[in-house]
């Protein structure tokens, strides 16, 4: 269990909300893309607890077509980990933010530059999928130093032998991970999302957050009703493809805060 | 020893490690487990000895290059990996991979490939060991690599086009991954080079520690003596290991060949895509680049780590040439010894070529890593047949 000096802006935000009662909802939206910031902010007004910002990286290794084509095509308008981050600050949300990229964007300014670059762009928290716990040590401590919270991934193959320790090194809350795969709304909610987000709570009072695979709120509501919220992706990085903007952004939000919200 | 095990973390001195998603960790470390079991399983090692020698045609050949030589007052020696069943060194690595999957249960394989050398002879390997096999490759790569990508079909192969990113390698790796992220409860992932996450580089090594060892033999066979150089491509860097394995204890100059258009090594910059650690062509940021070279097979924009190590050790070199140089090779190893080498093969060739007047008198075995079969539709838009010197 972590002591109260540890825990970050991210986790005691969720905690506080969680422990009010309240399912949590995260919407991740791809930096970059044409008119994220908008998207970031009215995902927020329509109830989002916190905002996941993707830092685009050229290989997305954990990331389905929907996401790829967004980071793609913010990178190809010139989106840059700076350009991003500087946006942040100005946004207007009201909850924590944090950042989801790949390792590598941290790992070649260096772990310190990029923890203390993160820490002045108002970012809360940090979410690299392709840094297991195995290799997460130095850049974990490095991200705490610059009071950076790492958020680890527990995924549905990952034994219970290492999930006690894979909960107390995440920060923030932990996110499992629902299925075998990567990012991308299913028909169905896979068996895993809800085994894997019981077995983490087993072992952890952070919260427990299930992302990767979330399609609609009926799942959402299914997923929390063992998680203690969800974190939706693709779902709402599609409104961004399709034109709907940030009006379709935060509407698409609202139903699933609606939908948590009535359990 | 220099080329050793890696260290517990899979890690080649700062190089290697196992950076891929969560998902995946207990895969790489049950692989990990189950190699080490088999490989030292006597039964193992003996049948994956026999599939190479009675269906893969091993010892390759050693052929001394009588005509080159003199051309170039190097004495060139060619390890035939070009004679192996499937036409390249990739048939090593894949037996192995294969086998061992079988032995983990697994049915069904998955591949990257960018000359389509390494899906055909992943096709080929789970067409024999009666597996699914699914091969992910770049479009640009099925455009040039045609002739493969029906092979690999003719196999009994799922061969899917990668539209993302560069449509490359790299590309084809990441959708690879993805799909074994997806998977990995009933697919083993058959990577093509000394890549990926640990155990991979270790362990493709050790399948084409083979090329090195039979090498160090046949030279001290012919000769009495071993070669000053060794020399081979690098995309990956499988052959190259493989052939380095059996002289990296010896007194011999190591050379990897980059092409110039990927030349990760030589660029120096150290990076982490693909599940390792290793040197990486990246932009200010720390965006992966995108290779470009004749050579669908070499167009990588990494390197396997334990060839940054050697780098970073001093212990091998890795220079680069150009796509020209490499298309003179080609046509220099056709016309004078009537091999036609596959293009990554040209660019070990071509090392030699530019550096033959400081090699006088020296002799230099070259891994030939692969028949030109595959390339010749791609030369003949290269050069034109009105073209050909
Ligand atoms: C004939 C041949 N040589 C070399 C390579 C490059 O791979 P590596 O660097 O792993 O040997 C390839 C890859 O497709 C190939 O087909």
């Amino acid at each position: 269990m972590s002591s109260p000096s540890d825990v970050g802006h991210m986790e005691k935000f969720l905690r506080d909300r969680r422990d009010s009662g309240s399912k949590l909802l995260v919407a991740y939206i791809t930096g970059g893309y044409r008119g994220w910031e908008a998207a970031v902010e009215s995902a927020a007004a329509a109830g989002a607890d916190a905002i996941e910002i993707g830092i685009p990286f050229s290989d997305p290794v954990m990331d389905g077509p929907v996401i790829q084509e967004a980071s793609q095509a913010a990178l190809e308008t010139g989106a840059t980990p700076a350009s991003v981050l500087a946006a942040v600050p100005g946004l207007d949300t009201g909850v924590p933010h944090a950042v989801m990229t790949y390792y590598n964007l941290a790992h070649h300014p260096g772990h310190e530059r990029f923890a203390s670059t993160l820490a002045k762009s108002a970012i809360d928290a940090a979410i690299l999928p392709d840094l297991p716990l195995v290799e997460s040590g130095p850049w974990r401590e490095a991200a705490a130093n610059a009071g950076i919270e790492t958020i680890m991934l527990a995924a549905p193959t990952t034994p219970d032998h290492r999930l006690p320790e894979l909960c107390e090194a995440s920060k923030g809350f932990v996110y499992a991970v629902g299925l075998l795969g990567v990012t991308g709304e299913r028909a169905a909610l896979a068996a895993t999302a809800t085994e894997i987000a019981r077995r983490c709570k087993e072992v952890t009072d952070k919260p427990v957050l299930t992302g990767v695979g979330i399609g609609s709120p009926e799942q959402a509501v299914e997923a929390s009703s063992v998680a203690d919220g969800v974190i939706i992706g693709s779902a709402v990085v599609r409104r961004l493809l399709d034109g709907s903007g940030a009006e379709g952004v935060g509407d698409l939000v609202a139903a699933y805060r609606a939908a948590l919200d009535a359990g | 020893m220099v080329m050793t095990d890696p260290n517990k973390e899979g890690r080649f001195g700062d190089f290697g490690g196992r950076f891929v998603p969560e998902t995946l960790i207990p895969a790489c470390e049950e692989l990990e487990e189950a190699f080490r079991e088999a490989w030292s399983d006597a039964d193992f090692v003996e049948e994956f000895h026999r599939i190479l020698r009675d269906y893969g045609g091993r010892p390759s050949p050693l052929t001394e290059c009588y005509r080159l030589s003199e051309d170039l007052g190097v004495r060139v020696l060619l390890k035939r990996e070009d004679l192996n069943h499937t036409g390249s060194h990739k048939i090593n690595n894949v037996i192995g991979q294969a086998l061992l999957a079988r032995r983990m249960g697994k049915s069904r394989l998955v591949a990257e490939t960018g000359a389509g050398q390494h899906g055909v002879a992943s096709a080929t390997a789970a067409a024999l060991l009666d597996m699914e096999c699914k091969v992910y490759m770049g479009e640009v790569d099925v455009k040039r690599q045609a002739l493969n990508v029906f092979r690999m079909q003719l196999l009994g192969a799922e061969v899917e086009t990668v539209t993302s990113g560069s449509k490359t390698l790299k590309d084809a790796v990441n959708e690879a991954l993805r799909d074994w992220v997806a998977t990995v409860e009933h697919t083993h992932y058959c990577l093509g080079s000394v890549m990926g996450p640990h155990p991979y580089p270790w362990m493709v090594r050790t399948f084409h520690h083979v090329i090195g060892d039979e090498a160090h033999e046949q030279c001290l066979k012919l000769m009495n003596k071993l070669p000053d150089v060794v020399v081979a491509c690098v995309g990956g860097g499988s052959n190259a290991a493989g052939i380095f394995s059996g002289f990296s204890d010896t007194d011999a100059r190591l050379v990897g060949v980059e092409p110039a258009g990927g030349a990760a090594v030589g660029r120096g910059v150290p990076g982490v895509v693909h599940g390792m650690a290793s040197y990486l062509m990246q932009d200010e940021v720390g965006q992966v680049q995108e290779a470009e070279s004749i050579s669908a097979g070499l167009d990588y924009p990494g390197v396997g780590p334990e060839h940054a190590y050697l780098s970073a050790i001093g212990r091998a070199e890795y220079p680069a040439v150009t796509d020209q140089e490499v298309v003179e090779a080609f046509q220099l190893l056709s016309r004078t010894e009537g091999i036609i080498p596959a293009l990554e093969s040209a660019h070990a060739l071509a090392w030699v070529v530019r550096e033959s007047s400081s090699l006088q008198g020296q002799v230099v075995l070259l891994n030939l890593s692969g028949r030109g079969d595959k390339d010749v539709d791609q030369m003949m838009d290269v050069l034109g047949p009105g073209n050909i010197k």
